[in-house]
């Protein structure tokens, strides 16, 4: 019998079916691989499972404990409702990179040790990339670029702190670490990278906004709460964490409350909320520890369902800056209704899933007397009602009317934005479910009168405070700096020694490239075309003629098998392929600062081999 | 599901706010006599402090974030393309 099986096992291997079911079973077939997943999270133990042992190490896929467990669980449900909030998207390598990324976010609930965590680490960043490729613009294929190189870095950070640490205490195992020096800090580094911790995370509001309409919310679930993850795992009470969380949660409501771009806006605050939970980490009691998860929890559904909003007002009216939006209460009111829940949820409101979750973290910083973190989160919980519950639904929904014609996105995004609204309300009036989950036991009651009373005035005087400000937030166009500045821009005299140096040196590689690969490579691919008509055409075409002859001996269903199934199979792979090579080649710049970072991350991972070796 | 632009009528807008502003009194009217079983600080015995706190965060943050933006952070939209 077979004791557990791996959720994101399910979802990785799964989607390799994907592109050759045809018409409705892949859509049936889209929503089983995340419903056996979260069934196979149901069923599983405390314990360790699928250990294998490489090169003297433990390879542990499944170390199942309750702080796996819980992330494991959330991770089920927020892939099940993203992908039936974007089952309309036709491309199946988009579904593909959807699964494999939320299997890989999975893998690293899971892992047990270094190295499995960090192929599924690499797996979350080269599987998400394509969820902004796939948004085919320009500005999406410049932001995917940079998204992907800065989480390269990460990663390269991660395996040298890993490896380091291996060096000095002779185990890949993935526990608190207690390594002092540099491999404490490249470990931290990879893993705030992720968490979108400034200044290494402006890649986070740069690339989400360019990301797919469903993409994103895929991605507002994984990065930053599989990093919460690890931080709680690896990190739990180091307290340069609980100021950078601090600051962190600051940084982001700062630019939330100025930003003008919906999608931006809510990226921005995924940093700020992602604070909380950093601070939480850093404050490190069990309290604190419980905050964190439960925060993350609930902040993956609602900041999903906030996406999924935002995502459907793109969807409809192809538009997202607040200064061409107003009045769409009207046409689209059930995305009003479950974006307002999202809305009242993550500011805390009561009888809603954030004031049972978030005022864990506030308590925690209570009992350990940190007056300032507590006034000062305090103070961003007045940011998050005013800039994702007032402004910004005020400025689309409301405001000025301006015609613009919409109306409620299809079902399936209705249904999704239904199922995570009805978790954020059933969290919020029944705590114990999410209570019972979390990792240390608590008795912890979050509806005491002073609770709801001091709750209730921080949100009606932050209320009072928009109310009067009002006209001061109103959106308007332009774009805000962030440290991305640092790689998108750079200093003066970095673009004077690229022009003068390196520009001339690019064209001319650029050209020997286009002279010498881009000829053998397309006198190459007319040999393999060439091949492809002539032989596998020909055998194929031999194949189903020989099926069409086999069949009409028996009865014409079987010639029905051969053009529904054996024609879908080969078609659908097909498209498939040309689809995904339309993506990868973006990849193939010709450009030689492109091929040059490619040759240093090479050199950095032979540098971390030879660590592990030595 | 229609909402018939409740949010554009001018008197129904009138109860809405006075609706708030009266939950604005009566939380602030309880908060002077419930009992207060925690105590982590010290403005935790004042009465209607949460309410200040409230107001004074919101108006701090719109002030700073808008005076930050206008002098540090806002661009042009195409500040990176050329």
């Amino acid at each position: 019998m077979i004791s557990w099986i791996h959720p994101g096992a399910i979802l990785i291997l799964g989607s390799i079916l994907i592109p050759v079911l045809p018409g409705k079973a892949k859509k049936g077939y889209l929503l089983l691989l995340p419903a056996l997943a979260f069934l196979s999270v149901l069923l599983t133990h405390e314990g360790t499972y699928w250990t294998y042992h490489f090169l003297g190490q433990a390879i542990v896929f499944g170390r199942a404990d309750r702080l796996a467990i819980v992330f494991a669980y959330v991770f089920s449900v927020a892939a099940f409702a993203s992908m039936l909030y974007g089952l309309h998207v036709k491309e199946d390598g988009h579904h593909i990179a959807a699964f494999v990324y939320a299997g890989s976010a999975m893998g690293v609930a899971f892992a047990g040790d270094f190295i499995t965590l960090i192929i599924f680490w690499e797996f979350m960043a080269f599987s998400s990339v394509f969820l902004i490729l796939y948004r085919k613009t320009a500005k999406a294929y410049a932001a995917a670029y940079r998204y992907i190189l800065v989480h390269i870095f990460g990663g390269i950070c991660l395996m040298g702190g890993a490896f380091l640490q291996y060096s000095q205490t002779h185990s890949m195992a993935f526990n608190h670490v207690e390594a002092g020096g540099l491999a404490f800090a490249l470990i931290l580094i990879g893993f705030m990278l992720n968490a979108a911790v400034p200044p290494l995370g402006a890649w986070l509001p740069d690339a989400y906004p360019e990301a797919t309409v469903s993409g994103v919310v895929f991605m507002s679930a994984f990065t930053t709460k599989s990093a919460v993850y690890v931080l709680i795992r690896g990190f739990a009470g180091t307290e340069i964490l609980l100021w950078l969380g601090v600051i962190m949660a600051v940084y982001g409501i700062v630019y939330a409350i100025i930003e003008n771009d919906i999608r931006r806006l809510l990226s921005y605050h995924i940093i700020s909320q992602v604070g909380y939970m950093v601070a939480a980490v850093g404050i490190g009691t069990e309290m604190a520890i419980n905050g964190a998860t439960a925060h993350a929890f609930n902040n993956i559904l609602y900041k999903g369902l906030l996406f999924m909003g935002a995502g459907s007002i793109l969807h409809v009216t192809g538009k997202t800056r607040l200064d061409e939006l107003g009045g769409l209460y009207k046409t689209m009111p059930r995305t009003f209704i479950l974006y307002m829940i999202a809305g009242f949820s993550i500011s805390g409101v009561p009888l809603f899933s954030g004031f049972v979750g978030k005022s864990m973290i506030l308590s925690a910083a209570g009992e350990e007397h940190l007056s300032y973190v507590w006034l000062i989160l305090t103070l961003v919980s007045t940011g998050t009602f005013l800039s994702t519950t007032l402004k910004l639904p005020y400025l689309a929904f409301m405001a000025k009317d301006r015609g613009i014609k919409a109306a409620d996105p299809p079902g399936n995004m209705t249904a999704a934005m239904g199922i995570v609204a009805f978790l954020c309300i059933f969290i919020g009036i029944y705590p114990k479910y999410l209570y019972d989950m979390l990792p240390y036991a608590t008795h912890y009651a979050p509806y005491t009168l002073e609770h709801v009373v001091w709750s209730g005035q921080i949100l009606l005087f932050t209320w009072l405070g928009y109310y009067i400000y009002i006209n001061k937030l109103k959106g308007h166009p332009g774009l805000n700096l962030d440290t991305d500045w640092f790689y998108r821009k750079g200093a003066g005299v970095f673009m004077a020694v690229d022009r003068e140096v390196v520009a001339p040196a690019d064209s001319a590689v650029g050209e020997a490239y286009r002279k010498v690969v881009l000829r053998l490579g397309s006198w190459l691919s007319g040999l393999s075309f060439r091949f492809d008509v002539g032989i596998v055409d020909g055998f194929l075409h031999g194949l189903v003629r020989f099926g069409v002859w086999f069949s009409s001996l028996f009865s014409r269903r079987s010639l029905s098998f051969d053009k529904g199934v054996i024609d879908g199979v080969v078609n659908g792979v097909a498209d498939f392929t040309v689809s995904l090579a339309a993506v990868t080649r973006r990849f193939q710049t010709g450009l030689v600062h492109d091929y040059a970072f490619g040759i240093l991350v090479g050199l950095l991972v032979l540098i971390n081999v030879f660590f592990l070796i030595s | 599901m229609r909402f018939g632009g409740v949010f554009e009528d001018p008197k129904k807008m009138k109860v809405l706010t006075r609706l708030v502003y009266a939950a604005m009194v009566v939380f602030i009217a309880i908060d002077f006599v419930m009992p207060r079983h925690h105590e982590e600080f010290f403005w935790d015995r004042i009465p209607g402090f949460s309410s200040a706190f409230g107001l004074a965060s919101c108006v701090v943050l719109i002030v700073v974030s808008k005076t930050i933006g206008k002098f540090l952070l806002e661009k042009k939209e195409d500040y990176y393309d050329d």
